[in-house]
């Protein structure tokens, strides 16, 4: 359990610049979620930490201490590979404590430490088998092992569970899950599978070509992502962005857009922009929703999604890429059909030009509300 | 239907034919050797390919000349020097060359790769001046520094590419379990190198074994001389006279081990160590 700091720090290899100042604060006992396309520098911050790369400038520090300097086994972290990395001419029992034979600890605590963390993770019937031998959670689990037989304050995941199939992923998620609650250890944790990262963490990092683009909970950066990138990398199917123009700039904008007409009094602040300016509306599918519409007025259904729990219905909005909106199961949408959209204020999102989302508003009052379904009308 | 049975049982043929002639090309000379060298020098110009009663004078009159014994042993003792000096450099020059990036890696592969392609007679001279520089001559050391210098560019590179093959992870596993690059390199990658190490140790044993010119040039007495220049050196009772039976019986005493060294280290060679490291 230990605080870590990372301040300004970059990494840079040959003339690219990979990191670039990345400052954060992980609380003790946290568990932290990177998040970001691939190339977004999430599994070099990892090796950062774990001691595996070396920092080009800043300085990082745990429990105060800095330790850029620092070999790998003095920083006090543990790393799970994503492939594993098993020693395949080990045992289990050898690959969990080899570690711990390297800090020449004690034959007597070594066992202890050896069996008691393979009891932690169901191993000790697999103790004396090769990795070989060993089925794909199997093997993650005595990689976890590894990782935290040296009781390490800090447990780094880089990727854990990419190779497992979709049912033991599920499974092993909910177990280090487990895990961290036992434990308490401060986690950092690499994936680029959001399901993953909204369900383990008690914070994200969402990274974008080496910056962090927004640090905070699953909740806050669902609800309210501060940039284009962010509310469209979270979410499945991902959040619909339509072109709007900005009609009148002040506190509660107005503007229109070619999909949905003309939204007044939304609540985001854009007073220091001039009128026309081109915006984004950004709608997750779960905020539309569709009536008939009459004869040709409407949008026209291009596509329908019939998933079992719910439906995802495809939109013509004149775009590359199609509206989506997401319907219960018993929804009977066809190919063809004309639909009005209705979008739930609430769940809108604003983005200027550069795809930052424009100071948000306290939540409108009823009478506001009001106004807003005028405006719409 | 017949035609396409009619075909196959040909290719098959054909396919055993070839195996024979190949097996046929390889190994005939060395039966006829064997045979050879178990026939009474009465016999030897009678040409059979049988033999009813096998005969071991050469063999013992081979065993009683000590000049012969000390030539195996200097042999041995050039070969296992050479093998484990060859493994242990190349080893940690293979680490380096195929784990650490460092600007000129490259360069220094191919380097490697060019030193190998001189032929012994272009060096000898050169290595001849060397040798007596460093007061080795007419010992095996002189021996063991100039094979080593010849296998070496060969051991390099086969533990390059072997170990450029082996995941990264594995050693960064290691490194985060608090190992050194000695101890990752000992304790981690060296028991997965086992089949390219018995592959380039064998080899590098073999072209020790059977080197001659280098023996020839740099070793002058009984006492320090290996087997290929002994036996070019067993002479019959006259100028006129060459003791194919004595040539024949030190020949092959020299090839078994050869072939059974071969034989023991064949599963090693084939066996992939590395399955169970990664997914799948």
């Amino acid at each position: 359990m230990s605080k870590l700091q990372l301040d300004k720090v970059n990494k840079q290899l040959g003339g690219l610049r990979i990191l670039r100042d990345i400052s954060l604060e992980i609380a003790s006992g946290e568990f932290v979620v990177f998040v970001g396309p691939s190339g977004c520098g999430k599994s070099t911050l990892l090796r950062l930490i774990a001691g595996l790369e070396s920092i080009c400038a800043g300085d990082l520090l745990i429990d105060g201490r800095r330790v850029n300097d620092l070999e790998p086994r003095e920083r006090g972290v543990g790393m799970v590979f994503q492939s594993y990395a098993l020693y395949p001419h080990m045992s289990v029992y050898d690959n969990i404590g080899f570690g711990l034979k390297l800090a020449k600890t004690e034959k007597r605590s070594l066992r202890e430490r050896v069996l008691e963390t393979a009891r932690v993770l169901q191993l000790d019937k697999l103790l004396q088998r090769k990795p070989k031998e060993l089925s794909g959670g199997q093997r993650q689990r005595v990689a976890m092992g590894r990782a935290m037989a040296r009781e390490p304050d800090i447990l780094l995941f880089d990727e854990p569970l990419s190779n497992l199939d979709a049912a033991l992923r599920v499974q092993m998620r909910n177990e280090i899950a487990r895990l961290h609650a036992s434990l308490g250890t401060t986690m950092i944790y690499v994936t680029h599978d959001q399901v993953e990262a909204m369900t383990l963490a008690d914070k994200i990092v969402v990274l974008n070509a080496g910056r962090i683009e927004q640090v905070g909970s699953p909740r806050e950066l669902y609800e309210r992502p501060v940039s284009r990138f962010v509310a469209g990398f979270l979410g499945s199917p991902r959040m619909n962005f339509l072109p709007a123009r900005l009609l009148t700039p002040g506190l509660h904008s107005a503007i229109t857009t070619p999909a949905l007409g003309r939204l007044a009094a939304l609540p985001f602040d854009s007073s220091a922009l001039a009128a026309d300016s081109q915006l984004t509306l950004g709608i997750r599918p779960e905020h539309l929703s569709l009536q008939k519409a009459q004869g040709d007025a409407g949008l026209r259904v291009v596509g329908v999604e019939y998933l079992g729990c719910e439906t995802y219905v495809h939109l013509d909005v004149g775009q590359d890429e199609p509206l989506i909106c997401r319907c219960a199961a018993t929804a009977e949408w066809r190919h063809g059909d004309r639909v009005e959209l209705h979008p739930e204020f609430a769940g809108l999102h604003l983005f200027d030009a550069d795809g930052n989302c424009l100071p948000r508003q306290p939540t409108p009052d009823a009478a506001t509300l009001h106004a807003l379904a005028q405006g719409y009308a | 239907m017949n035609l396409r049975l009619l075909k196959k049982a040909l290719l098959r043929l054909g396919f055993c034919g070839a195996i024979g002639v190949l097996l046929l090309y390889a190994v005939f000379p060395f039966y006829y050797a064997v045979l050879t060298s178990l026939k009474p020098s009465s016999a030897l110009f009678q040409v059979s390919y049988w033999l009813d009663k096998p005969d071991f004078s050469n063999y013992a009159a081979v065993l009683q000349q000590a000049s012969f014994l000390q030539a195996i042993g200097n042999s041995v003792f050039v070969a296992v020097c050479v093998v484990a000096l060859a493994l242990f450099l190349s080893l940690t020059a293979a680490y380096a060359l195929g784990r650490v990036k460092f600007r000129g890696r490259a360069t220094v592969l191919l380097l490697v790769l060019g030193v190998s392609m001189f032929p012994q007679v272009a060096v000898l001279s050169g290595l001849f001046e060397v040798i007596r520089a460093l007061g080795l001559y007419n010992s095996a050391w002189a021996l063991i520094l100039s094979y080593t210098i010849f296998t070496l560019p060969f051991t390099v590179w086969v533990l390059t590419t072997f170990i450029g093959q082996l995941p990264g992870e594995l050693e960064e596993a290691a490194i985060m379990d608090g190992a050194s690059p000695w101890v990752a390199l000992t304790r981690v990658l060296l028991p997965l190198l086992w089949p390219a190490l018995v592959t380039t140790g064998l080899l590098a044993f073999i072209a020790a074994w059977n080197e001659f010119l280098f023996a020839l040039t740099f070793t002058l007495t009984d006492q320090e001389r290996t087997v290929p220049v002994a036996i070019a050196l067993i002479s019959g009772g006259s100028q006129h006279e060459l003791p194919w039976g004595l040539l024949m019986a030190a020949s092959v005493i020299v090839t078994v081990p050869l072939v059974l060294l071969v034989l023991v280290f064949q599963r090693r060679i084939v066996s992939g160590l590395t399955t169970g490291a990664l997914k799948g």
